[in-house]
């Protein structure tokens, strides 16, 4: 294969693009859940809350305003082909224009502070952006884009379970940081659950995860089937639509895992609200 | 469905009841994280605030921009609970009450209770339909905090849920245990 030359703003206008996208548009497939969750919620009042949520998605679509006023912290996963060169500029830099031009052109909200601790200035940009690169073999670059909002994000945890605590043990985390959640995330949440690798390697899964679309599963039967499982479990809780009560407290439960270590079985779970927003294009 | 012009009344508050759906006219404040946390800097430094609460209801958002021809830019909901810390103080000094989703602290409650307020709740990450019943927005101080600025929102028909009366009724947790299963 031979070498491709990419311009930097190319890259700089389809990060933009998928920026403004998914703040504009729900996903086909959240959209859809919560219109079979309207169906099958049987609180009047979580009806209601599902029908303004519909409401509200239709609404930013057709006008192409933010579906949420939380336009998030921008996430990136890229798969970059090894045959790739960017001219005219860096990657980083270029997505990163992307990033700038997205929430100032697309009246996005800029939701980064610089410093987390002392300063917390905000950036007025929305910069910095959080880029994943996995370098692929190829001559394309991939990426998939989201914002991701605090309030679901707030609710994330991490545990570095053993393995003696097997699979009983992995659920009953999840489902603690669920009912831990409560009506906080903006239910209903998509729950983003990684299973194994390293601390860092289980909260990126997390992140991932929540970043499939919810009408997809696991392909190993066995995460699959505990998806549905754990999502069954979550809506015996009660939470509902906003948290107020009712039998729709998430509509999707997604898995990612990663091989791991013998003495170790980490789980990140990673709460998102149902504005789950994520976009993707290949250059 | 309650219509409730603002500024609200006492009158108002002790006729609210958890878990009804109200609609809000006239005008509220609004305010997040760090607007909160300047406003109780001052309290405990005996400062006066640069906007008087006696009386106002405070919206915990921070809003998207405007788009042109829009009034205002989407503005939905945030956690409330981020706020707790400075709440009981606000209420001490007549703020009447709070508008943002989520659970509260036993502290806020017994401060709802205690200075007969309420906590309204709207429905988070539905900030574009939100945004249609507010029909005027001015920043009121901390410009430099963007988004976290503190504004009046001249609104009409808002819609909300009495999530915490002024008894200390919760609609969070009675619909949560309606709706629990075993």
């Amino acid at each position: 294969m031979e070498i491709r030359k990419i311009k930097a703003s190319e890259i700089t206008e389809t990060v933009c693009r998928l920026f403004m996208d998914c703040n504009y548009y729900i996903g086909k497939d959240i959209y859809c859940a919560l219109q079979k969750a309207k169906e099958s919620e049987e609180s009047e009042t979580g009806r209601n809350i599902l029908a303004q949520i519909i409401e509200n998605d239709d609404i930013a679509a057709k006008e192409r305003i933010p579906l949420c006023q939380d336009t998030g912290m921008a996430i990136l996963f890229v798969k970059y082909g090894d045959k790739v060169v960017v001219e005219d500029g860096s990657f980083n830099d270029a997505v990163t224009e992307g990033v700038r031009k997205a929430y100032r052109d697309g009246f996005l909200r800029k939701s980064v502070v610089d410093d987390p601790v002392f300063d917390r200035i905000n950036t007025k940009d929305n910069t910095p952006c959080i880029i994943h690169t996995e370098i692929v073999p190829g001559d394309k670059i991939e990426i998939l884009a989201g914002g991701k909002g605090f309030g679901s994000e707030n609710m994330s945890k991490i545990a570095m379970l053993t393995p003696s605590k097997g699979i009983e043990g992995v659920k009953n985390f999840i489902l603690d940081t669920v009912r831990e959640a409560g009506p906080n995330p903006c239910p209903p949440m998509v729950v983003g659950v990684g299973i194994g690798g390293t601390f860092e390697k289980a909260a990126t899964l997390a992140k991932k995860a929540t970043f499939r679309s919810i009408d997809t599963h696991n392909p190993d039967v066995r995460y699959a089937s505990l998806e549905d499982e754990l999502l069954y479990e979550i809506n015996k809780m009660g939470f509902g639509p906003a948290g107020l009560g009712g039998t729709t407290t998430a509509i999707g439960v997604n898995i990612e895992t990663y091989p791991t270590h013998i003495a170790g079985m980490p789980v990140a779970v990673n709460i998102c609200c149902h504005a789950a927003r994520h976009a993707k294009a290949v250059i | 469905m309650k219509t409730i012009n603002l500024p609200i009344t006492d009158e108002d508050i002790k006729n609210l009841k958890a878990g009804e759906t109200v609609l809000l006219t006239g005008t509220i404040l609004t305010g997040r994280d760090a607007a909160h946390k300047r406003l109780y800097e001052l309290v405990t430094q005996g400062k006066e605030l640069p906007v008087d609460i006696k009386g106002e209801l405070i919206y915990y958002v921070g809003p998207a921009p405007a788009k042109p021809g829009f009034a205002v830019g989407p503005a939905g909901p945030t956690s409330s609970y981020r706020m707790d810390k400075y709440a009981p103080t606000l209420l001490d000094l007549g703020l009447k009450g709070m508008i943002g989703k989520g659970a509260r602290s036993k502290e806020v409650v017994d401060s709802i209770v205690k200075n007969k307020c309420v906590y309204f709740a709207c429905v988070g990450g539905a900030a574009a339909l939100i945004a249609k019943s507010i029909k005027k927005e001015e920043v009121l101080c901390y410009e430099d905090l963007g988004t976290e600025a503190i504004r009046r929102y001249t609104v009409e028909d808002f819609p909300c849920i009495v999530a915490i009366d002024s008894y200390g009724n919760n609609a969070y947790d009675e619909g949560q245990k309606k709706y629990f299963r075993e």
